[in-house]
């Protein structure tokens, strides 16, 4: 997957976030962990129907890549999808850094990218800009990154993450959509939860 | 062989790092991820150097935190290894994720900033580290004796697991910078 073979953010169609996450969710058919990010990253996970190998943020606004990369350090078996918004992105680039250098090939980062901090009142985030997170990704070292042109081409790039090896950087042009529903903020039962849907917990 | 009048192994280690080498094994601590420090310098040299051991650098102390936590709900045990200003921008991870989750997220860090430190950004930094820990109510030892050394590591990171807690391992110059 060269660069010229990707096209640019402007390029792409805009879709609408719970749509797409439906999509990724009905191809886990392996018990894959997704971590959501904060925010409606997670809260449309959520929405998407329950599983317990989904582990919800409920702050550490960045961290779903790098919580991810030790997810998939941890059991190399499974494969593990990040599931972050381009704020909370532009929070930790430098962990694309770390992803490329410690390549992991059971990790697929998805960014959700609608140019803006949604949920404290639509205020453009950089992406809104000038900054490319597909060619910030690249330049990092993750050479298997790009943009979903459109629904099918995100289905088939995820088809892609759970066939081939990784890591994977796959961004996505959202909508303004709010989610329909949040996910309940009970974050002991949540770790549980995913600890035993990743069968380390009894 | 541990004495069995004394809570101290009999076994001398011969440096620190050699002690905190030990405790991680000894507790299957097999993950570190850190950013570098001078101090940490000969323990980053030995959990390299060492096939027991994966370990690698983060371009943040905080990404280092999100992936020794995601690595424990995984199964994998892991810890931080980072430098008290380091330290001074996790509060929030610590709070919203390791505390609030219930996470035993490790953490090492090397004191700076104290007991003749050059650096005033370091002293003054240093004067939130404990404040910024016992306000979040994480457990947290001060390693300044070589004897000491093995033992309080060790039982740190079992209380840690046990409990399902974060926990502080910081390292004094009292313990590294003794030639």
């Amino acid at each position: 997957m060269g660069s010229n073979e990707t096209p640019a953010r402007r390029d792409v169609k805009m879709m609408n976030r719970f749509d797409l996450t439906v999509r990724l969710v009905a191809k886990l058919k392996n018990a894959e962990a997704v971590i959501g990010g904060i925010g409606h990253s997670n809260f449309d996970l959520w929405g998407a129907g329950r599983r317990p190998q989904n582990f919800y943020m409920l702050g550490s606004m960045g961290l779903a890549g790098p919580i991810a990369l030790g997810v998939a350090l941890a059991q190399p078996k499974r494969r593990v999808f990040a599931l972050e918004g381009d704020g909370s992105m532009l929070m930790q680039l430098g962990s694309l850094a770390t992803v490329a250098n410690v390549a992991p090939r059971n990790l697929a980062i998805v960014v959700w990218d609608n140019g803006m901090y949604q949920i404290t009142g639509s205020q453009p985030t950089a992406t809104a800009g000038r900054a490319d997170l597909v060619e910030i990704a690249r330049a990092a070292g993750i050479a298997q990154s790009a943009w979903a042109r459109d629904e099918t081409d995100f289905e088939h790039l995820i088809e892609r993450a759970l066939a081939e090896d990784g890591p994977w950087f796959i961004a996505a042009r959202i909508d303004g959509t709010a989610p329909k529903q949040q996910t309940p903020r009970e974050p002991v039962i949540i770790k549980d939860t995913f600890m035993r849907g990743l069968g380390v917990k009894p | 062989m541990a004495n069995a009048q004394s809570p101290l192994p009999a076994k001398v280690d011969a440096n620190w790092h050699g002690a905190v080498v030990r405790a991680l094994k000894d507790n299957d601590i097999r993950l570190v991820v850190y950013v570098p420090d001078n101090v940490l310098r000969p323990l980053i040299e030995a959990v390299h150097a060492d096939d027991f051991f994966t370990a690698f650098v983060t371009a943040r102390e905080e990404e280092a935190v999100g992936i020794v936590c995601g690595a424990a709900m995984a199964g994998l045990r892991g810890i931080v290894l980072m430098q008290t200003s380091g330290f001074a921008t996790l509060a929030n991870v610590l709070a919203s994720l390791a505390v609030a989750a219930q996470i035993p997220a490790l953490m090492m860090i090397s004191e700076r900033g104290t007991l003749g430190d050059f650096q005033p950004g370091q002293a003054i930094v240093c004067r939130t580290m404990r404040p910024v820990l016992e306000s979040l109510g994480i457990e947290h030892h001060t390693l300044t004796r070589l004897d000491e050394a093995h033992f309080i590591v060790d039982r740190t990171i079992k209380q840690a697991y046990k409990t399902e807690a974060p926990a502080a391992l910081i390292l004094s110059p009292m313990l590294t910078a003794k030639r």
